[in-house]
């Protein structure tokens, strides 16, 4: 019974049915265990760990430096925006910075297919988190951290990034856009 | 010894110190309460989650989702823990439990922390959801409720170990070692000291910050608090798999199969499962790989072996002694024999079944390093966790409950025929909430999210995979008959404890 005293001595050889559960369990646990950091190698979607420090006032710096940069002109040379937030276009192959704050994501990263980019992601006010659909990847956006993640998109197109970290009254109006050409 | 102190049980024969009776009966009524409190919360929660109804207004949501979250999570389940440890100590062992003051100091400290708890929620003072992640901040009084019901939980604990040390001195039990129920609460409660010191070394630098006494990093926060949220996490699988053994003994007779492997699985859960709380934060900045694949994908597959081995153990356990009962025939007799009309036994066998296919399962890959990143934050783990901790652990503890009322508050269970009903709709509910809602998370559907059909008028709002409202419509189904299964739980109960025929 389980609501007595057991046997006085209870530390006995167990039976052969749950040896062999106790072996198939252990082998699927060793299995599965293994292959995590195996995956981790020989997959090609790993959680990044590259991470700074980024005080805030530094790191606005930096991103308003980046978004004057490489903002998107139109004919006319006037910076493209939508809704108000800024699209962006940097350097294939470089930096590009991506911010939660204000119940916005800033700015709209305009990326091309094939290229390589390290996507600097931060938060400038709560804890976001970084939502990129269909695909759904998600990331946390943590304030004073810089969380480099390295991407090379492969399909075109424009992609709704949501949060999906409770950020406050305004979190469901979170929504942002990331454009593959 | 004072014999007046005691009764003794004519169902199971135990003797049953009084004033230990008092404090079980105490804290399984403020559990039930805070089950109605967080169930009501559900009710609301869910409907605005159905994008055909949305029910509530944004704050309004959020508030009562930061409610659901602690009366459920923390309140309804550790109330009900305290209950079952003092019942596993002291109603077990036939001793009288130690320190019942304290005890009671314990019932008041948890019952003015949850005061505190739900009023600066429900007054709009902690919109901060059950993470309470900074810099999101409450009022001051908020984080001291969350100290104030840990410390009660904390000394529920030493009153549990004071009582086992009591009844071995005293001799109130047979030379040997603790039934198997008892060691697996006392299992629970170690890992539940380990819990609330974690909880302490989170909250009351968050209180000293939200008083502005201290700055705060907020990675080392998720850090930490995770090792009290999801370690506080494998104190209910702890509880609820010793409840598995207890209404196993009380419905069937069953007995461990091998006391050697059951208590050894349960030691696997005292030393490996608090370190495995990293999976929480896999897709954060700061922590290493290494360190987080260390964490993540060696040592909890250790914690999860013992879940292995009950997963064995508990169902075997019950077969053996059925077909003892003569429900030999054919491979699944004992199956189909089984007392499926007693409410106890349906609810753990879907309590089992929801935990190990629906929860186990489902934790072990998503806390996995890729699968990770499409889970995280989605609906999907919204799911996992309503699986194991509803799915599993709530509906345990409300099979228990039919044990409970008759031996403790010795009271005949009122509108029996309801109560049968009550696990099937609870569990069928569950089954097809939590499918509803992993599938739909599966397609990017965000947790804790007010509005995913309008993003509350943003420019950027966008139309998600027509079959991710499919499984929004399954959840809502499973939620509606969820409730309903919950509210016929609370019915019976308090029906039972108000009007019960009383027993002799």
């Amino acid at each position: 019974m389980s609501i007595s005293v057991p046997e006085k001595v209870w530390w006995k050889p167990i039976d052969k049915e749950e040896k062999i559960w106790l072996a198939i369990a252990l082998i699927w646990m060793v299995i599965s265990f293994v292959w995590m950091p195996i995956y981790h190698y020989i997959g090609k979607q790993n959680p990044s760990s590259e991470s700074y420090k980024a005080p805030r006032e530094q790191f606005e710096q930096l991103v308003n430096g980046f978004i004057q940069k490489y903002q998107v002109k139109d004919a006319n040379g006037t910076p493209v925006a939508m809704n108000d937030i800024p699209v962006v276009h940097p350097p294939a192959g470089g930096d590009a910075y991506l911010v939660g704050a204000g119940w916005k994501w800033k700015p709209v990263l305009e990326l091309e297919k094939g290229k390589t980019y390290r996507i600097h992601l931060s938060s400038f006010d709560f804890q976001h988190g970084l939502s990129i659909y269909p695909l759904n990847i998600n990331y946390m956006a943590i304030p004073g951290q810089d969380y480099v993640i390295t991407v090379t998109p492969t399909t075109s197109g424009e992609f709704p990034i949501l949060c999906n970290e409770f950020c406050g009254i305004g979190h469901h109006t979170m929504v942002g856009k990331l454009i593959v050409k | 010894m004072a014999d007046q102190d005691f009764r003794t049980c004519s169902i199971t024969g135990l003797k049953v110190h009084l004033p230990a009776a008092n404090l079980i009966m105490a804290n399984a009524v403020a559990a039930v309460v805070l089950l109605l409190i967080g169930g009501l919360a559900a009710a609301g929660v869910a409907l605005t989650r159905l994008p055909s109804v949305h029910l509530l207004p944004a704050d309004l949501f959020y508030r009562l989702l930061t409610l659901h979250g602690l009366a459920m999570l923390i309140a309804w389940i550790i109330f009900f823990e305290m209950a079952g440890l003092y019942l596993g100590a002291s109603v077990l062992l036939n001793a009288r439990i130690a320190a019942p003051k304290m005890a009671w100091l314990q019932f008041i400290l948890m019952v003015v922390g949850v005061l505190l708890i739900a009023l600066m929620v429900l007054t709009g003072q902690a919109d901060v959801m059950f993470t309470s992640y900074p810099p999101l901040k409450a009022n001051p009084i908020y984080y001291l409720g969350v100290i104030l019901f840990a410390v009660g939980a904390l000394i529920g604990c030493f009153v549990f170990f004071g009582t086992l040390a009591k009844a071995r001195k005293e001799g109130t039990y047979p030379h040997g070692s603790f039934p198997l129920v008892t060691f697996g609460l006392a299992c629970a409660a170690m890992i539940a000291i380990a819990t609330l010191l974690h909880g302490a070394a989170v909250y009351i630098p968050t209180l000293l910050w939200s008083l502005g006494l201290m700055g705060m990093d907020e990675s080392a926060y998720r850090l930490v608090w995770w090792g009290l949220g999801h370690s506080s996490q494998q104190i209910n699988v702890a509880a609820m798999i010793s409840v598995w053994y207890l209404v196993g003994t009380l419905s069937v007779g069953m007995k461990p199969i091998s006391q050697k492997l059951c208590r050894t699985a349960f030691v696997l859960y005292v030393l490996f499962i608090n370190v495995a709380s990293e999976h929480h934060i896999l897709v954060d900045p700061v922590f290493s790989n290494a360190h987080k694949i260390w964490n993540t994908g060696y040592i909890m597959h250790l914690a999860v072996l013992a879940s292995m081995i009950h997963a064995l153990a508990v169902p075997a356990g019950i077969e053996v002694a059925l077909r003892k009962k003569g429900y030999t025939s054919g491979l699944f007799e004992w199956l189909k024999k089984a007392p499926w009309s007693n409410p106890a036994f349906s609810a753990i066998v879907l309590s089992i079944f929801g935990f190990g296919f629906f929860g186990g399962i489902t934790g072990v890959t998503f806390g996995s390093e890729q699968v990770n990143i499409t889970a995280h934050n989605t609906w999907r783990i919204t799911g996992h966790f309503h699986s194991t901790v509803v799915f599993g652990t709530t509906l345990a503890f409300m099979g228990v409950t039919y044990y409970v009322l008759p031996l403790i508050f010795r009271r005949e269970v009122l509108g029996m025929g309801w109560a049968k009903l009550q696990p099937w709709f609870f569990g069928i509910g569950m089954m097809i909430q939590v499918t509803g809602m992993m599938l739909a998370g599966a397609y990017g559907i965000p947790r804790r999210h007010w509005d995913i059909v309008n993003f509350g008028g943003s420019p950027f709002s966008f139309a998600w995979d027509p079959t991710a409202y499919m499984w929004l419509g399954v959840f809502g189904i499973g939620a509606l008959l969820a409730v309903l299964g919950g509210a016929i739980y609370i019915l019976v109960t308090v029906g039972t404890i108000l009007f019960g025929k009383k027993l002799a």
